[in-house]
């Protein structure tokens, strides 16, 4: 419905008269324009998430017609569980690790991709393939790559020799090698949207900079760390939110890999709500383990708002 | 140049080059890996002493049979076409004239509400999806594409009107008041004089919808159960996946054919979408 209304204002407008006075006044106009989106997204991402604060107190089903507030309880009762606790330090250890790599990892990118050279376009549309391909695609791809049985990695570790025919690692079903591989995964399809976001901050630098650098004598090291790095600080910290917010809450690499195998060793907190609320049909419970998401995203939404605000500053 | 200082750099532009590479193995291999099994006899991928690298038989189209014949992969990439266009035009009707009002008229609350706006995009489809999945069953949305098109635009407008909002703020506004001068409205202006030369920034929000909502998965493997409903990026790893046995060919196949068509076209505008996710820290 709401997707009609600028169609609506477009006849309201040939009409003239009293709506076009309304629609000359700019305070009104503004409104107009902006009152639908703000609406869908009040209906879409604000009420169910209420919704689902209310669903975490409370003891629906997906069958259930009605339910009834339970306070706390299903708080108290997944806190305890081994999957959550599981769950809980897997969604730290993969978001953590796996944006310290791809920090790392991007930087060094990035100074390569800064200088020209033939064939750059190419290598820079390969680089972001993994970022603008579906994701659940892109994984099912390692899923094939990491095989138990036919995996290119272990038939290339023993064409060089370095383990035997009869005892290929299996990455997917054991745990530590799991969780190495869905890190892996993780690093891999984040790398391409950081470094393109460090690269757009290292241009940014006035050349001037490096001049005068280069004037002073400062070496390589000195150059990098008393530079570039505190100069792109600012841009760094926003590749480190998004891919923060993209790791913390991600269910598709875990559902496609390993659906939180082997014995959950593997499960975050968003794929074990997936379990619980919609396939195990407990909503109340699935809300609840879902909001432990919450705190860490308004966390990220204070340094996105801190970050835009010394931008207008300055 | 002395020779050392011509071999010392050679061999740095060498350094460059290898790593470079490595890097694009890592983050292409996959694709490629994708590509070749396409084309790979099942005899041949299911013997582990074959070099994996190498078509061992000769290539066959088999799979690319098997996918478009025997299962619902054309159905999932004319699904996802559809939702795809649909929620595109939804967004561009509410994001277009969110963006404006943004970039012109709401003055000194226009800024605090844009930030508002797109931090919305922040909140993942990981804390909404349950509530969501209840909403769309009493709606009677369960199993419908329309469910999904109800719902990508609450992740598609708030990052569109905070792109759009950039374009529209680095048009000089003398276009629009001369044009009001001559006796145009500001609706008008903004008709007739911003949208006309905004093409490219709306281009780019319809390839940024697009290629969004074929990413998109955990809403669509939530509130869809039906084969036939699913768009391509749910119907691959949950419908061709199943059980242990694995039609790798065929899969492999469905990947390639729905990722790099739209990687290419992403790739035109990608400059201006990171533009987007930099807008406040990079100045």
């Amino acid at each position: 419905m709401e997707a009609r209304a600028p169609a609506v204002r477009v006849a309201a407008d040939a009409r003239g008269s009293r709506l076009g006075h309304i629609l000359d006044s700019e305070k009104w106009l503004g409104w107009l324009m902006i009152g639908p989106a703000i609406l869908y997204i009040v209906l879409l991402v604000g009420f169910p998430f209420f919704l689902a604060l209310y669903y975490s107190v409370s003891d629906i089903t997906i069958g259930s017609r009605s339910s009834n507030f339970v306070g706390l309880k299903n708080f108290a009762g997944i806190i305890g569980t081994a999957a959550f606790k599981t769950s809980l330090k897997n969604t730290f250890i993969f978001a953590l690790v796996s944006q310290v790599v791809v920090l790392v990892l991007a930087k060094v990118l990035a100074l390569l991709l800064q200088k020209d050279f033939r064939g750059k376009w190419v290598v820079r549309f390969l680089i972001l393939l993994p970022w603008v391909a579906p994701i659940s695609l892109g994984t099912i791809g390692w899923l094939w790559i990491l095989d138990s049985i036919y995996s290119v990695i272990n038939w290339t570790l023993q064409a060089m020799g370095l383990i035997s025919p009869d005892n290929w690692p299996m990455w997917l079903g054991i745990p530590h090698l799991a969780m190495g591989s869905v890190i892996t995964v993780h690093v891999w399809r984040l790398l391409p949207l950081a470094t393109v976001i460090l690269l757009a901050g290292l241009s940014s630098i006035p050349q001037d900079i490096h001049d005068a650098a280069a004037v002073d004598g400062a070496g390589f090291w000195r150059h990098l760390f008393q530079i570039t790095v505190p100069l792109l600080l600012p841009i760094m910290t926003v590749a480190v939110l998004f891919g923060a917010v993209f790791t913390f809450t991600d269910m598709i690499v875990i559902y496609v890999l390993t659906r939180g195998g082997p014995y959950d060793t593997t499960q975050v907190l968003a794929s074990l709500a997936f379990f619980t609320g919609i396939q195990g049909g407990d909503l109340a419970e699935g809300a609840a383990i879902a909001l432990f998401l919450f705190p860490l995203l308004l966390a990220a939404a204070v340094v996105f708002l801190r970050i835009a605000r010394r931008a207008e500053v300055t | 140049m002395t020779r050392v200082q011509k071999a010392k750099r050679l061999g740095a532009s060498g350094a460059h080059i290898a790593t470079v590479l490595a890097f694009t193995l890592f983050t292409a291999f996959p694709f490629y890996w994708m590509l070749i099994t396409t084309f790979k006899q099942t005899s041949d991928l299911m013997k582990r002493e074959n070099n994996p690298f190498l078509l061992n038989q000769p290539p066959t189209l088999e799979h690319l049979r098997v996918l478009f014949y025997d299962t619902l992969y054309g159905r999932w990439l004319w699904n996802t076409a559809w939702v795809g266009v649909i929620v595109v035009v939804i967004t561009l009707l509410l994001a277009v004239p969110a963006g404006y009002a943004l970039a012109r008229l709401t003055g000194r609350w226009g800024e605090q509400l844009g930030i508002g706006i797109f931090l919305t995009y922040l909140v993942p489809p990981t804390l909404l999806f349950i509530p969501l999945s209840r909403v769309i069953a009493d709606l009677g949305l369960q199993d419908s594409l329309w469910s999904l098109v109800l719902v990508y635009p609450s992740f598609t407008i708030p990052f569109c009107t905070w792109l759009l909002m950039g374009f529209f703020k680095a048009i000089p506004p003398d276009l629009e008041e001369a044009a009001m001068i001559d006796g145009c409205s500001r609706l008008g202006a903004f008709v007739k004089i911003v949208i006309p030369i905004s093409v490219a920034g709306i281009l780019t929000v319809v390839i940024f919808t697009f290629t969004l909502v074929t990413q998109e998965f955990v809403y669509a493997l939530t509130f869809i159960t039906t084969a036939s409903q699913y768009t391509v990026s749910v119907g691959v790893p949950t419908f061709l996946v199943h059980g242990d046995v694995y039609f790798w060919g065929s899969l492999m196949a469905g990947c390639f054919i729905a990722s790099v068509p739209i990687a290419i076209l992403y790739n035109f505008f990608v400059d201006r979408f990171i533009a987007g996710f930099t807008v406040g820290a990079v100045k």
